[in-house]
């Protein structure tokens, strides 16, 4: 099983996002996923610097993958996508007009976790229209991903998401603008404020959600550190962007993966706590301790 | 002069069905009694013979029966969602109603002559999506998820061959529909996966004080203070605290109510106006049905404005007693 990195689903400033995939290619992970996902306002990258930073990557020994808007709305949101298709990049499509505009280019594709692939019929389908690597949905647990590997007949590779603050729904909403009295067409790039998101507490004080503009998240973050012994079958695991310490992250899982033996105190870098329910079935607030 | 979109209905038992095309639904939806559809309630929807009944019923007055079995085949019962689109063909369905693009594939190539809609829980917001569901599977009608805006909704419609159906009234889903997991994400159950969102079995009500407490799997969704209404604790519309403010973070509990819109609707060229709703009951199905009925039949008129009875029958009938106009007209953006 190999480590990537998933696209930076937050908005931080154009250096830090440059300096942030400089130190990426030294990192040890195989593949890194590029692009905007979250907002097609969000402007401080745009196309063209995302591929020359892709082409870097790749020098470095990346594979690179460019990942789509997961709610494709505008016509300009499409066209992007085509340039990015006609560039020859993978992509990975995170909405069902990004699959239409992969195949149409004949270009092979990573199904993203929000195409809802919940069986092997699906996963079969999309695998017939050129998808390589799928991720299942988020919420799909250890036993859910192996039944529906074991009801596919398609060869495929799966990369499950293993470390990060869940992407839990999309809207046409912006909560960012919302909690700033903004509307979305003049937010003013609140989201630059809040690299890590804005975490929502429920009124007893207990971290739930986390706002990122358009997209909700978890509050806690969710990781199968503790669960690596169990991921047979599985061919990548996703690391998830986050503006601090995201390398001793991607580090932690390295050496785990090295060694079966070493331990990094995780608990410590996620003060909303740690949580891996989904992976085992439940709620994917639940944390449950296996070890 | 544009033609008149459908009236579409929800009924989530044969009395609601029958109160929907006696208040003149053009199609009446509905579930089957399992998982296969995303209003999996206890005490809802339909048995085979219940079915058979409603759309002898409807067929009886010129309408249609649309069956939703929209969400996803969960692995290793797949054979549970194709027999529940056998049995739609088998007792006459006028069409089915489907998200997952498994099942999509299954019923064209196994009951080609039966009609496919594309769920909005299939999340499909741009043409290029429904063109590429009308390709492989012959959808003739696609649901668009509440989320855009109306020059969106009618950009989507030029560039289309596919029916587009849209959400005119009901209870608001401020998230993309099929792009929402945090139902399961607090309780384990979601839309997807178990066709419900912060299901009845996880709610707790509790009475501190004069506080009411509303919880979901134990997490706090919301509290009212004594003589505030307390609503049902759908996740997103609960009071959180953001940065030190308390406030509804996600959304306020209101419904959609497209009345002011309705002959834009029409101008633009939509084929169908849908009603949320199957959880609720026959009465709430009859009020809003004959309301929307005498709506759209005035909306093709130069002169239409929408008349204060109207109005006053769907606000009685509204979630939190409050409206909006949702995506389509933004007025957050």
């Amino acid at each position: 099983m190999q480590l990537t990195l998933g696209p930076n689903l937050y908005y931080w400033p154009r250096a830090q996002v440059f300096d942030f995939y400089a130190e990426v290619a030294a990192w040890p992970v195989a593949v890194v996923y590029l692009g905007e996902v979250v907002c097609s306002r969000r402007h401080e990258v745009k196309s063209a610097d995302w591929l020359a930073l892709g082409t870097e990557l790749a020098q470095a020994g990346k594979q690179v993958v460019y990942s789509t808007q997961a709610l494709l709305e505008s016509a300009s949101d499409l066209q992007g996508l085509r340039r990015l298709a006609d560039a020859g990049g993978m992509i990975e499509a995170n909405d069902l007009g990004a699959v239409e505009i992969a195949r149409k280019a004949g270009v092979s594709f990573v199904a993203g976790a929000t195409l809802n692939i919940y069986n092997g019929p699906a996963l079969d389908w999309f695998a017939a229209q050129g998808a390589t690597r799928w991720m299942p949905p988020l919420e799909a647990g250890r036993a859910t991903v192996a039944a529906i590997l074991a009801e596919t007949s398609c060869a495929i590779e799966t990369e499950v998401f293993g470390h990060g603050h869940l992407p839990l729904a999309f809207s046409a909403r912006c909560f960012a603008a919302r909690h700033y009295n903004l509307k979305k067409d003049d937010c003013q790039f609140k989201c630059l404020e809040h690299p890590d998101g804005m975490p929502v507490d429920t009124r007893e004080g207990q971290p739930f959600l986390r706002i990122n503009g358009i997209q909700t998240q978890s509050a806690a973050c969710h990781s199968l550190y503790d669960d690596l012994a169990q991921l047979a079958g599985i061919d990548y695991l996703r690391i998830s962007p986050q503006a601090t310490h995201c390398r001793e992250v991607v580090a932690a899982f390295a050496a785990r993966l090295a060694n079966a033996d070493a331990r990094s105190d995780l608990a410590a870098l996620h003060p909303q706590g740690l949580v891996n329910g989904y992976w085992h079935g439940q709620a994917g607030i639940a944390t449950q301790p296996n070890l | 002069m544009p033609r008149k979109p459908q009236l579409i209905c929800p009924a989530g038992s044969l009395p609601a069905l029958k109160a929907a095309v006696d208040r003149g639904a053009d199609a009446v939806y509905v579930g089957f009694k399992n998982a296969t559809n995303a209003r999996n309630f206890a005490g809802l929807n339909f048995t085979d013979q219940q079915l058979t009944d409603g759309i002898a019923y409807a067929h009886r007055h010129g309408r249609e029966v649309l069956i939703a079995i929209n969400t996803y085949a969960q692995a290793g019962r797949v054979a549970e969602w194709r027999q529940s689109v056998d049995r739609a063909a088998e007792i006459g369905a006028d069409a089915v109603i489907l998200a997952d693009f498994g099942l999509l594939d299954y019923a064209f190539h196994t009951h080609p002559s039966l009609r496919r809609h594309l769920s909005v829980q299939g999340s499909a917001t741009n043409f290029a999506a429904i063109n590429m569901a009308h390709e492989c599977f012959g959808v003739s009608r696609a649901v668009l998820p509440r989320v855009l805006t109306l020059p969106q909704v009618e950009y989507v419609i030029k560039n289309t061959p596919v029916e587009i159906e849209v959400f005119g009234f009901g209870s608001l889903c401020v998230m993309a529909e099929g792009r929402c997991i945090l139902s399961s994400y607090a309780t384990g159950q979601s839309p997807n996966t178990h066709g419900v969102c912060s299901p009845a079995g996880s709610v707790r009500w509790e009475t501190d004080g004069a506080q009411m407490k509303t919880r979901l799997n134990d997490i706090l969704i919301d509290q009212f203070e004594d003589g505030e209404p307390a609503g049902y604790p759908t996740l997103c519309k609960g009071r959180f605290a953001v940065e030190g403010d308390t406030y509804y973070a996600l959304e306020e509990p209101t419904s959609l109510n497209t009345l002011s819109i309705l002959p834009e609707l029409l101008k633009i060229g939509v084929a169908a106006i849908k009603v949320e709703g199957r959880q609720r009951s026959p009465a709430y199905t009859a009020e809003v049905t004959g309301t929307l009925r005498a709506a759209l039949d005035a909306a093709g008129d130069a002169h239409y404005s929408v008349k204060p009875a109207w109005q006053d029958a769907l606000t009685k009938v509204s979630e939190g007693h409050q409206q909006t106009l949702g995506a389509y007209s933004r007025p957050w953006r």
